[in-house]
């Protein structure tokens, strides 16, 4: 295993920062899916967010940290807040939670773990495992070259849909057309 | 303990996707639905972010993407969710059946 050494800082304890980042990505997660209160798994998806943004961070992407923490916590979980808020949750809270179908989602994590685990086991040559250091600090500017150059057409498309999507939602939340 | 290398972040991303997949099958509620799916498009971001690491930028630019799908898909689903309370005043996925023969 090599390590390349880049000038600059060097990385601190990321056993320890890793370890606790995705414990708590891991355990909100699970919050999300149990709990009855649609506001506290609102939160936990929130606190979910930002662990992972630390994760991206852990991995030298500190453009689409940046991006996850503004647009993905600040913009759709408040999206989501606002919406639960709107709809009177009082009631649903009183029914019941979880639908009849447990045998279908254990079916279907034990499928998807079984084909998780053999995908990694047989795909190891993908990542080998040198501990790969990129340059952070012109990350951004790498980002905008490639958003800008290589994927212009994407970029635009994804205006289009941006455009697509308010349209459809504003035409959908209104009282009278 | 072994040095981080990208499998554990492999084997997060997993984790979390089947977390968001019980999430959308098992619950009743139509926007803890569309929170799990939240999850499972994480998920793959945080594959895609682990894998730009040794490959390259693509990764991370394809993630943006994702994320910028995500909040028109978030969008347009929680706008289909007011449409169908105005109507029928509940979220349970089980009574979304006005289509049923």
């Amino acid at each position: 295993m090599q390590q390349v050494v880049q000038p600059g800082m060097q990385p601190v304890a990321t056993t320890f920062f890793f370890y606790f980042l995705s414990g708590l990505t891991l355990l909100s997660g699970v919050f999300v899916i149990i709990r009855k209160n649609p506001v506290h798994s609102a939160l936990a998806l929130i606190f979910g967010l930002l662990a992972q943004a630390g994760l991206y961070l852990m991995l030298y992407a500190p453009f689409v940290a940046g991006v996850q923490i503004i647009l993905y916590a600040g913009g759709i979980m408040v999206l989501f807040l606002f919406v639960i808020m709107l709809v009177n949750i009082e009631r649903s809270q009183r029914e019941e939670q979880f639908n009849k179908q447990w045998v279908v989602g254990l079916l279907a994590a034990v499928a998807l773990g079984a084909l998780f685990v053999v995908v990694y086991v047989k795909g190891k040559a993908l990542f080998p495992y040198r501990i790969a250091q990129p340059i952070e600090s012109s990350n951004t500017q790498q980002i905008g070259v490639m958003l800008y150059g290589q994927y212009m057409f994407a970029f635009e498309i994804a205006s289009l849909l941006l455009l697509v999507a308010i349209i459809g939602a504003v035409v959908m939340a209104k009282k009278r057309i | 303990m072994a040095p981080i290398g990208t499998l554990h972040y492999l084997v997060v991303a997993a984790a979390l996707f089947i977390l968001g997949v019980i999430g959308v099958l098992t619950r009743r509620n139509v926007v803890i639905v569309l929170m799990s799916i939240e999850l499972i498009l994480n998920a793959v971001n945080l594959n895609l972010v682990a894998f730009s690491r040794l490959w390259g930028l693509h990764g991370q630019v394809f993630a943006i993407f994702v994320i910028t799908d995500a909040a028109a898909e978030a969008a347009v689903g929680l706008g289909i969710l007011i449409a169908f309370f105005r109507n029928k005043e509940t979220v349970n996925v089980d009574e979304v059946d006005l289509l049923k023969w």
